[in-house]
């Protein structure tokens, strides 16, 4: 029973060394920080918006397009990783495959930065 | 056999696809790069293009499975093909005239067509669940974005944003089906999943998938009960896009339809048939019912559009090499009515812009007979009297029906075509009988061009094209059993 229970020490170990960390990352800034506070730092922020309103705002439809952008190319890379693992396996036909993926993608970036997308004037 | 991406010589099926690919990507590039408004010029390469693709479908024989089998090639996708090509192609010149009016004279615009082409094309040639799917998206996505693409116009937007919302709900409805139908089979492939089927039989699991992907796929055709969309997508879309929405992605989704019924649930005919009957007869009685109130052309050409699914599905529910080969020849002559009809429509233009209203379609006869005269050979054609088209497309998919014993179905589509008779038949008296309240200006060449021809195709149709398009649509019907 004891030698099972010691198996388990280091995580015992870790978990009451990542408390200590933890407690000491949140209490130290009590402590030594500067406080200087105004209206405008303690309220509430959200990026690019007033935080309470009505929320049928209009919405600048850049922050749509950015988000898409990001995705479109957060999938890219989710793509490649994998692909990027498995190179030796899938050979030219994997090879020539990602290409033509990632030359449909390139054109369609091209067109969104002609078209000034990613301009934020 | 594993096709190689780098082994060119063996993707000759796909030759088509992937010129178009080419193509609309080139074009892309160059409307983007070229400073002034190339709209023109890229709608002029565009329905060449289109052409030049519909060529290399019909001299492009070669037959087979390539992409690992997800992507086939027979006689039943060249000639559906043909038929969407055209139709597109079709719809593009309808809209050369109109553009500017309807937001559409930018680039784009026939960029995104010859996507949603190219897109309906996968969907024709699909041979399984996932390139399936790929393709219905490439084509939907296009759509959703030309539906909208008048920004200013708070229906255009609307129409666009519902068939969005409708079309993301149909295509969750088919990949639940999809997913079924793989966890009881194992399989995505079409023919395999017919083979799974036969081997172990029919479970209530794989019927609920079945169920699913039937649902999803009505949405496309927009059957009843999954029609709700249609009109509002068709009266709040400009008026081109609309004669592009009618015409080809019916024809391609009703290939899906037929394709996926066939080849993948062969062995489960009865389950299927029953569905298949069922928004059949509620399409086509619910269509000659609602079109009745309808006093917007576009409107009452989307009931019409309903019940002509309807109809074209009492071939499909024959489940016979006869009912696929009624399907295929209704489609192109749905196909060509559609795009005759909307040619009619858009040019009914006065110096205020474009006329919608049935009821300022008034004495149209004595301002614009031709433009009259067209109308109502296509309505009539509709209708289904003979020796016009539509009266033989009609007994194309009704002999079918009968031959399969399937009497209650015939009858009541034959009482739905003669209650929907009445609001083709109130157009025509519009038309010829009313005080003229509307001057109207004269169509561009291009439309009448367009009218001239599908009228000649529908009013001549036993003596010309009648007997090479059933003999075609009979070869292409073969190649599915």
């Amino acid at each position: 029973m004891n030698e099972l229970l010691s198996q388990y020490l280091p995580v015992i170990l870790f978990i009451g060394l990542s408390a200590v960390i933890g407690a000491a990352l949140l209490f130290v800034p009590f402590m030594v920080a500067v406080k200087n506070p105004d209206p405008e730092k303690v309220s509430a922020y959200e990026c690019g918006f007033d935080p309470f309103d009505d929320a049928r705002m209009k919405f600048d439809v850049r922050f749509y397009l950015v988000a898409i952008l990001f995705i479109i190319f957060d999938l890219e890379v989710a793509f490649l990783f994998p692909w990027a693992v498995a190179f030796g396996d899938v050979g030219w036909f994997g090879f020539w495959s990602m290409m033509i993926f990632l030359g449909v993608l390139t054109i369609g970036f091209i067109y969104e930065w002609r078209k000034g997308a990613l301009e934020w004037d | 056999m594993i096709s190689d991406v780098t082994d060119f010589a063996s993707l000759a099926p796909a030759y088509p696809e992937l010129a178009l690919a080419i193509g609309a990507i080139v074009l892309l590039m160059i409307g983007v790069f070229t400073k002034s408004n190339s709209a023109n010029m890229i709608m002029g390469v565009a329905i060449g293009l289109l052409a030049a693709v519909t060529v290399l479908v019909i001299i492009q024989t070669e037959s087979g499975l390539v992409f690992n089998g997800g992507f086939i090639q027979d006689e039943f996708a060249r000639y559906m093909k043909v038929v969407v090509l055209v139709g597109s192609a079709l719809t593009l010149v309808l809209s050369v005239s109109s553009a500017a009016e309807h937001a559409l004279n930018k680039f784009e615009y026939p960029v995104l067509i010859l996507l949603a082409t190219l897109g309906m094309m996968m969907m024709i040639s699909a041979n399984d669940l996932i390139s399936l799917y790929v393709g219905l998206e490439l084509q939907a996505l296009a759509l959703y974005v030309v539906a909208a693409m008048k920004r200013d116009s708070g229906r255009a937007t609307e129409a666009g944003l519902k068939y969005f919302v409708l079309g993301a709900l149909s295509s969750g409805m088919f990949l639940y089906g999809a997913s079924l139908v793989y966890g009881f089979t194992g399989q995505t492939q079409l023919d395999e999943i017919t083979r799974m089927i036969s081997l172990g039989g029919s479970g209530i699991g794989l019927t609920f998938g079945l169920v699913f992907i039937l649902a999803g796929l009505a949405f496309k055709i927009s059957a009843v009960p999954f029609h709700m969309w249609t009109p509002d997508v068709y009266e709040g879309a400009p008026t081109p896009v609309t004669a592009f929405f009618a015409a080809a992605p019916k024809v391609a989704a009703m290939a899906l339809f037929v394709r996926v019924v066939y080849s993948s649930f062969e062995p489960i005919a009865r389950d299927w048939q029953q569905i298949v009957i069922f928004i059949s007869i509620a399409s086509m009685v619910l269509a000659a019912f609602a079109g009745i109130g309808q006093s917007n052309i576009k409107r009452l050409i989307a009931y019409s559009s309903i019940g002509n699914v309807g109809f074209a599905l009492v071939g499909l529910s024959a489940a016979s090499e006869v009912g696929v080969q009624g399907v295929a020849v209704y489609m192109a002559i749905y196909m060509v009515m559609t795009v005759g009809l909307f040619a009619c429509v858009l040019s009914l233009k006065t110096d205020n812009g474009y006329v919608e209203a049935i009821a300022d379609l008034a004495g149209l006869s004595r301002g614009r007979p031709f433009v009259a005269g067209i109308m109502a050979i296509l309505l009539f054609s509709m209708i289904g009297l003979p020796p016009l088209a539509g009266f033989f497309a009609k007994w194309h998919v009704f002999i079918a029906a009968i031959e399969a014993q399937l009497y209650v179905l015939a009858v009541i589509g034959v009482v739905a075509s003669a209650i929907s008779a009445f609001y083709y038949l109130k157009i025509i008296r519009t038309m010829y009988f009313d005080e003229p309240i509307l001057q109207f200006s004269a169509a561009p060449g291009e439309l009448r061009l367009v009218m001239g021809v599908t009228g000649f195709l529908v009013l001549s149709y036993y003596v010309t094209v009648g007997a090479p398009l059933a003999d075609m649509a009979s070869v292409a019907a073969k190649s599915l059993f």
